[in-house]
């Protein structure tokens, strides 16, 4: 219980001062580390998938989205004058809100209903059916995999988003800005030391998930994160985004997905219910698309919209 | 013997923080970047360290023992790359050319 | 108090501090790493409740956590479509702030 206290007094100490630092790039450290110590968080009241999810996402990519953009944002706006904050007036009230919407959460959460409701028994329940072992798996990829389905969908729209910001010139061309190789550089070492590694790991997570916390987005992440080392290292050339096979590696998951839902229909009368017998079969069968197709979408969400055009 | 084994996990995991202290204290105190970074990665590698190594007397079995290894390398790893790399953007001349 | 009791207050802190960094900052970047404050506490309040339905064996209840990673996912790809459209306004304009022109 110390050791709670402790942890949750960093947590709102980290937050709080995300919030006041007066610069951009301090902002973003501390947006790090308080992912990392949210993690922390997650073990602590039991959630380890959540726990991994934070840290490779909420922690890894999301630190790497916006100290990027922190850097960039700085040297345009070099020259710009800084916005003003509102005047001592609007704060207060503002600061009166916040007291207000943090009462009445506190207030509710101090006022949940006892004992808890809860779907644990009815999950546990019929775990055996899915062929899984990990009960989060089992909500992701059988109770609620319509949930999931739509998550694909919703990242492969928020990539079309990204990528139609692209000038006209360079409609289709190479994402982000050129990195170039340094054979005998620092990081060059460490990706090709990293990358085998870290490849395996993260096919390693989505593969236990099905019996131990992890699965398909937190390995998806780490292979990723992978792809976006080795091209920041200049090991990899960033694909031009008009090219096919990047775009079939990137809808191979939702179409999958989609295709085994409507399947569902013929095999046991309903979307996305999958047969007692080949249940398991079939989640791997979806999820190994979606994992690819995850990490393609999560390296290519952070390397941006195509700023260079590709060479013909 | 499990009494030994946890009198040995306390004593090691005990001194890899007074370690991890050291290492803040000296990024709080040291004047400039690369004397922090000296003292960040010099503290926080010994500190990890001692702290996997108290861990080892509490594993259940050989893989978590090399799981815990191999997370203590692959640290070593990215923070010795990680110093490098900001050593050379932060040293007085500049970055090397 | 139990962990999960206090977790759940923390989270209401986080809403909090999150909303008044979302409200003051002129940056819009600021405004975005508020609003993942904000994503934050809200996920760790579900996972309080993921936590107080402990039951069957399981050290939490397993839906609001599924619910929980899906959220993070898609708060993540939220937040990069906000920070490259954020890019791209600075990109135009020369400056990064959401006040209109005169």
């Amino acid at each position: 219980m110390v050791f709670d206290i402790g942890l949750a007094v960093l947590v709102l100490g980290v937050a709080v001062w995300t919030t006041a630092a007066r610069d951009a790039f301090a902002a973003v450290v501390g947006f790090v580390a308080y992912g990392l110590l949210l993690a922390l968080v997650w073990v602590r009241i039991a959630a380890p998938d959540v726990a991994l999810t934070e840290a490779a996402i909420g922690g890894g990519v999301t630190g790497v989205l916006l100290l990027g953009a922190g850097t960039r944002l700085r040297a345009i706006e070099a020259t710009a004058p800084a916005g003003e904050k509102p005047g001592s007036g609007l704060q207060l009230a503002a600061g009166m809100l916040c007291v207000f919407v943090t009462g009445g959460l506190a207030a509710i959460v101090l006022l949940l209903p006892e004992p808890a409701p809860t779907l644990a028994p009815l999950a546990a329940a019929h775990l055996a059916g899915t062929g899984l072992d990990n009960p989060v798996t089992a909500v992701l990829m059988a109770y609620r995999a319509i949930d999931t389905l739509l998550e694909t969908v919703v990242l492969a729209l928020a990539l079309i988003g990204i990528w139609s910001l692209a000038p006209d010139g360079v409609w289709g061309g190479l994402p982000g800005p050129r990195h170039h190789i340094d054979s005998d550089g620092v990081l060059t070492f460490l990706v090709q030391l990293l990358a085998p590694v870290g490849i395996l790991v993260g096919i390693h997570i989505f593969w236990i998930g099905s019996v131990a916390p992890g699965g398909e987005f937190q390995g998806a992440t780490i292979l990723a994160a992978m792809w976006l080392l080795a091209m920041m290292a200049g090991l990899v050339e960033a694909p031009p985004v008009s090219r096919r096979w990047l775009r079939l590696v990137l809808v191979i998951g939702p179409l999958t997905f989609l295709a085994i839902g409507l399947a569902g229909f013929g095999m046991s009368g309903a979307f996305l219910a999958y047969p007692e017998a080949y249940a398991k079969l079939l989640i791997l069968t979806i999820e190994v698309p979606v994992t690819l197709s995850i990490a393609a979408t999560l390296a290519l969400l952070v390397a941006g919209p195509p700023e260079r055009a590709q060479q013909r | 013997m499990t009494l030994a084994l946890d009198g040995l996990t306390i004593l090691a995991v005990c001194a890899g923080a007074f370690f991890f202290l050291a290492g803040t204290v000296g990024l709080l105190r040291f004047p400039d970047p690369l004397s922090r970074l000296h003292a960040l990665t010099k503290a926080d590698n010994l500190g990890l360290g001692l702290i996997v190594l108290g861990l080892l007397f509490q594993a259940g079995g050989l893989l978590a023992a090399l799981k815990l290894i191999g997370v203590w390398l692959l640290a070593l790893l990215a923070g010795a790359s990680i110093s490098q790399l900001i050593a050379r953007t932060a040293r007085p001349g500049g970055p090397p050319a | 108090m139990s962990a999960a009791t206090l977790y759940g207050l923390s989270a209401a802190v986080l809403v909090g501090v999150g909303l008044f960094g979302l409200i003051v900052h002129p940056h819009p970047l600021r405004k975005i790493l508020s609003f993942n404050l904000i994503g934050g506490g809200v996920f760790l309040l579900l996972g309080v409740v993921a936590r107080r339905g402990a039951a069957a064996g399981f050290g939490g209840d397993p839906v609001p956590q599924a619910l929980v990673i899906t959220g993070i996912v898609v708060a993540f790809a939220a937040t990069a479509l906000a920070v490259m459209l954020l890019l791209r306004l600075s990109q135009e304009t020369g400056r990064s702030t959401l006040a209109s022109d005169e």
